[in-house]
């Protein structure tokens, strides 16, 4: 149990997926200008990080070691998370409409997310178990999600302060992000 | 307007160069220029596979259907980053361990695709080549940029390549003290920012 829960802080705080391991930056970056992006972002990586983490292990485990295919990860992640993303985006449609609303246009820009693949090739890596890369790929998504969630707090507020001209836009934002990912980095000696 | 090679690959240089005027790609960025080696061997691969990736798809782009451009298209990509993993598993190891996950997740990384979709699937194969070749030089001199700053900032050295290093502060100012913040996470947002801004004073002009 305890395992669990230093697995847990550690994938949420001290290896922030956004922050500390630089993974889903397009996202990061291109989400964090509203509110409200950023939750529908948020909620929609959750919902596919988990899901894609399963699915992934079940396929390496049992497809590619034991048919000795291994060095063939990178296109069958690849494709796994396509058309699971995909499948969902067509299963919410039809049964939940109301979550399908929310999510919206955040669902197949999840595809080329590298947090969703470099979150399961990470748990690949690391040699987790089946359990553990769930707990893993779930904290990951909570943590990208308070990271982002932050983030686009503190961007809406830039907006209304008064920033020189070559710092606009993205270049603050980065600075933004490199002290948020300070704040972050208080937690390294906790696990 | 006449597309001309040597105007799409220069483009690929200065106008268009990634990561500074087209946001894309920032996760290899920052992930793994603590030093500039990392940086130009993360470039150099990135590079490949966006030539050959820009290849394959321009020569294709009569025969794929428009519906399931994307999906071929990220097919392609794959195929070229299983290339350069294992070209890297057999040469560069060294470079390969320290590059790590930065490696398998090229195939996710939006400036490939968004060439492969923005410019090779609509233009010949030697104009998509020459984008190819610009784009992914740039990118490889961004980072290699990036990447030097962080290093002579943070451990007081310049490291071109395993084993060569070009500057190293410590044997000229003895009592240089390395600034450790420039070569860990947050000094990667603040250094990329920084530089962004310094681009920008200078485009403006």
């Amino acid at each position: 149990m305890d395992d669990y829960i230093v697995l847990i802080v550690s994938c949420i705080f001290v290896n922030n997926i956004l922050l500390a391991q630089f993974l889903g930056q397009c996202p990061f970056f291109g989400t964090s200008k509203k509110m409200e992006t950023a939750v529908g972002m948020a909620m929609a990586v959750i919902f596919v990080l988990v899901m894609a983490s399963a699915i992934t292990w079940i396929i390496y485990k049992f497809l590619l070691v034991e048919l000795g295919l291994t060095f063939l990860r990178t296109i069958a992640f690849i494709l796994v998370i396509a058309s699971l993303v995909q499948f969902v985006e067509m299963f919410l449609k039809k049964s939940i409409p109301a979550l399908y609303a929310g999510l919206g246009i955040f669902l197949p820009l999840i595809t080329t997310n590298c947090a969703v693949f470099g979150a399961c090739v990470l748990n690949i890596d690391k040699e987790f178990g089946f359990v553990q890369s769930i707990v893993a790929s779930l904290s990951y998504a909570i943590g990208f999600g308070l990271a982002l969630i932050l983030f686009a707090g503190v961007r809406e507020r830039i907006l209304l302060a008064r920033v020189p001209r070559p710092l606009q836009d993205t270049s603050i934002a980065l600075v933004t992000a490199g002290i948020i990912s300070l704040s972050f980095y208080a937690f390294q000696g906790m696990v | 307007m006449a597309k001309s090679i040597t105007h799409e690959f220069v483009k690929g240089l200065w106008e268009e160069v990634p990561p500074f005027r087209l946001v894309l790609g920032l996760c290899p960025t920052l992930g793994v220029t603590t030093k500039m080696q990392f940086g130009i061997g993360m470039g150099l691969a990135t590079t490949f596979v966006l030539v050959c990736a820009n290849i394959l798809v321009s020569m294709l782009r009569k025969a794929v259907p428009p519906k399931v451009r994307i999906a071929c298209f990220i097919i392609i990509i794959a195929t070229f980053v299983t290339l350069v993993e294992l070209l890297m598993q057999a040469f560069a190891y060294p470079l390969f361990l320290q590059l790590g996950i930065f490696i398998p997740l090229i195939v996710v990384n939006c400036i490939v695709l968004g060439r492969a979709e923005a410019f090779a699937s609509k233009n010949g194969l030697f104009l998509s080549i020459a984008d190819g070749l610009g784009i992914g030089i740039g990118f490889t001199l961004s980072l290699a940029a990036l990447g030097a700053l962080r290093e002579i900032l943070g451990a007081g050295t310049i490291t071109l390549w395993e084993g060569i290093e070009l500057v190293n502060l410590t044997s000229i100012f003895p009592g240089f003290q390395p600034f450790q913040f420039m070569v860990q996470a947050p000094g990667a947002f603040i250094c990329l920012g920084i530089m962004l801004c310094g681009m920008n004073m200078v485009g403006n002009r």
